[in-house]
């Protein structure tokens, strides 16, 4: 019999070290946006709280277009990524295994095994090539945009849109199609009115995961994006190289404080079962 | 097979294949192409500007290792490659060590909690490893910084009396990506901690084993396809890590990402970026081919 008080699980020093852990884990975060309050200018004493940092950043307009870029990128990789990869879950899944569905597999998850670095060069050489040959067919106009980073980003957040999509189809009861196919259904009618909303929870969680995703990307945008196509991420990469100011801070923190609420909801939605 | 049932395979797999097209073709212009095209530019000649001349050559891939002597024009062995791969590698497995090292613990404690409140320490671990990579990078750089936090304890203890300088060192690489990668550790080891059976270490202990031995014997070798996955997701990233050591490492203390960086972006030698990520990505496969490996074979055994 196990002595009293002797609790098999417990191997000593192990809850330290993950107290320690999850300290040191936030620890430089919470300074960070602590920081993004502070009056001083100096990063390094405190002057007193203030959100003088939010007022300056939000007076800056090189952070109003890059959030505003940042935002209309997230939102169309988000529903582009989103749509397809649903369509290639309902592809995928429920269906015998099929030749060739490994292949897809592979290439729905590539952008989650190639290293970051070795797609963002990829993505430079091929996006110089097209804009060199569309400049030289007179279609120059066309390079401007903000199109190459929605490509980009959209291919990059397939397998995490993918993902939340394929586990809830694979979670679904085959029960309510079957019916609603034996009461004359069409496919179609099918899809609309009992697949769709049942998978809803399973889409809008991925849309969310994308969105996160590409809001927070940073290697392959700076190698794809023109000059004055900075995201929010590129323009405080390149701020880090120059003086650095508490304004930072405050970006980051109302960064953070997005992805944090995202998160928030996607683990409710996703907790909620079936 | 009766000939319907075949016919049903059929339009499935022909569904399927519609259905994937587009998410297939947005990959290929976006990620599966663009690879091939760098496996192109690698075996070409470097233009005079940045970019490339369309003549084949060999010289990307050898000038890996060996680099030409201005002078001589001999092939010699490139000391400064050597190096960058060498601080990748070794700040790598030294990350994939340390995250292992106390990430287990972690992973652990999450799992011997109660269920209602394992939810919420999974949460708080899930939290960082959602949140911008380079903003945790920078809160790092805000801790380690000269006048930072970390300074700013020591001193204030009377541990030291001048600041410690940190930043852009390989130390401050390696703290920046054990604790930027730390939640890619404790979530697989979790995952695998979850499933262990804690019956068993009740059997070890009435078998009078001590606490070392039930470690050692009974949990690691159990949980071990975890510790491998986390491994594996800790070590590819840190390999070809790019923000980190760019942030943390103020450009001097460079790892093969930002080496890659540099034949493309200063116009250096596209050849060699193209050949170096191909190598990124060969290197990457292989420990990914070996954890499918290792994975397949555990599960098949129960």
């Amino acid at each position: 019999m196990a002595e009293r008080g002797f609790q098999v699980a417990r191997l000593p020093g192990f809850a330290t070290t993950a107290i320690i852990v999850f300290v040191a884990l936030y620890l430089p975060i919470f300074t960070l946006v602590a920081y993004s309050f502070n009056a001083s200018t100096s990063l390094a004493i405190w002057g007193g709280f203030s959100l003088d940092w939010y007022a300056k950043a939000w007076d800056n307009s090189q952070v109003k277009d890059a959030t505003l870029r940042s935002l209309i990128i997230a939102s169309f990789a988000a529903v582009i990524s989103t749509t397809v990869a649903t369509m290639a879950a309902l592809g995928t899944t429920r269906r015998r295994a099929f030749k060739g569905q490994t292949l897809i597999y592979v290439m729905i998850n590539q952008p989650l095994m190639v290293p970051e670095i070795v797609t963002a060069v990829a993505l430079m050489i091929v996006f110089g090539l097209v804009k060199v040959w569309l400049t030289a067919n007179g279609m120059g106009a066309l390079t401007t945009g903000l199109g190459y980073l929605i490509l980009a980003h959209s291919a990059f957040c397939i397998p995490f849109a993918y993902l939340p999509i394929r586990a809830r189809l694979e979670g679904m009861d085959l029960t309510l199609e079957t019916a609603a196919a034996d009461l004359y259904a069409t496919p179609w009618q099918i899809f609309r009115r009992v697949t769709l909303p049942l998978l809803a929870p399973g889409m809008i969680a991925g849309a969310m995961l994308a969105f996160v995703i590409s809001l927070d990307d940073v290697v392959i945008t700076e190698f794809v994006k023109s000059g004055g196509q900075d995201t929010l991420p590129t323009y405080m990469l390149g701020q880090m190289r120059r003086q650095l100011t508490p304004e930072i801070n405050a970006v980051s923190t109302m960064l953070l404080g997005l992805t944090v609420v995202l998160l928030t909801a996607f683990f409710l939605l996703t907790r909620k079962k079936t | 097979m009766s000939p319907a049932e075949d016919n049903a395979i059929r339009t499935s797999a022909r569904n399927g294949w519609i259905l994937s097209t587009p998410a297939l073709v947005i990959l290929f212009f976006a990620a599966s192409g663009p690879l091939l095209i760098v496996l192109i530019y690698s075996f070409l000649t470097p233009g005079q500007h940045g970019n490339v001349v369309w003549d084949f050559s060999t010289n990307g891939w050898v000038g890996i290792l060996w680099s030409k002597d201005i002078f001589s024009e001999e092939w010699m062995l490139a000391d400064a490659h050597l190096a960058i791969f060498w601080r990748s590698l070794w700040l790598s497995l030294m990350t994939t060590a340390f995250t292992f090292l106390v990430g287990f613990p972690t992973a652990w404690f999450i799992a011997t909690r109660p269920p209602k409140e394992r939810a919420l320490w999974l949460f708080l671990i899930t939290i960082p490893f959602w949140t911008n990579l380079l903003i945790r990078t920078y809160a790092i750089n805000e801790v380690l910084r000269k006048e930072g936090l970390m300074n700013t304890v020591l001193m204030g203890l009377g541990i030291t009396d001048s600041p410690i300088e940190v930043l852009y060192t390989q130390t401050a690489i390696f703290i920046g990506m054990t604790y930027v990668y730390l939640p890619l550790m404790v979530l697989p080891l979790f995952a695998a901690i979850d499933r262990f059976d804690m019956k068993l270490l009740e059997a070890g202990y009435d078998l009078y084993a001590s606490r070392m031995q039930v470690l050692r014997r009974v949990i690691l070798p159990i949980v071990k396809p975890g510790i491998i996955a986390g491994s594996i997701l800790v070590f590819v990233p840190s390999l070809g890590a790019y923000v980190t050591p760019r942030v943390l490492g103020g450009g001097k203390q460079m790892m093969i990402g930002n080496f890659i960086e540099l034949q493309f972006l200063q116009g250096k030698n596209w050849p060699l970026g193209a050949a170096l990520s191909m190598l990124l990505l060969v290197i990457v496969m292989v420990a990914l081919l070996v954890y499918v490996r290792y994975a397949n074979k555990g599960s098949s055994h129960g």
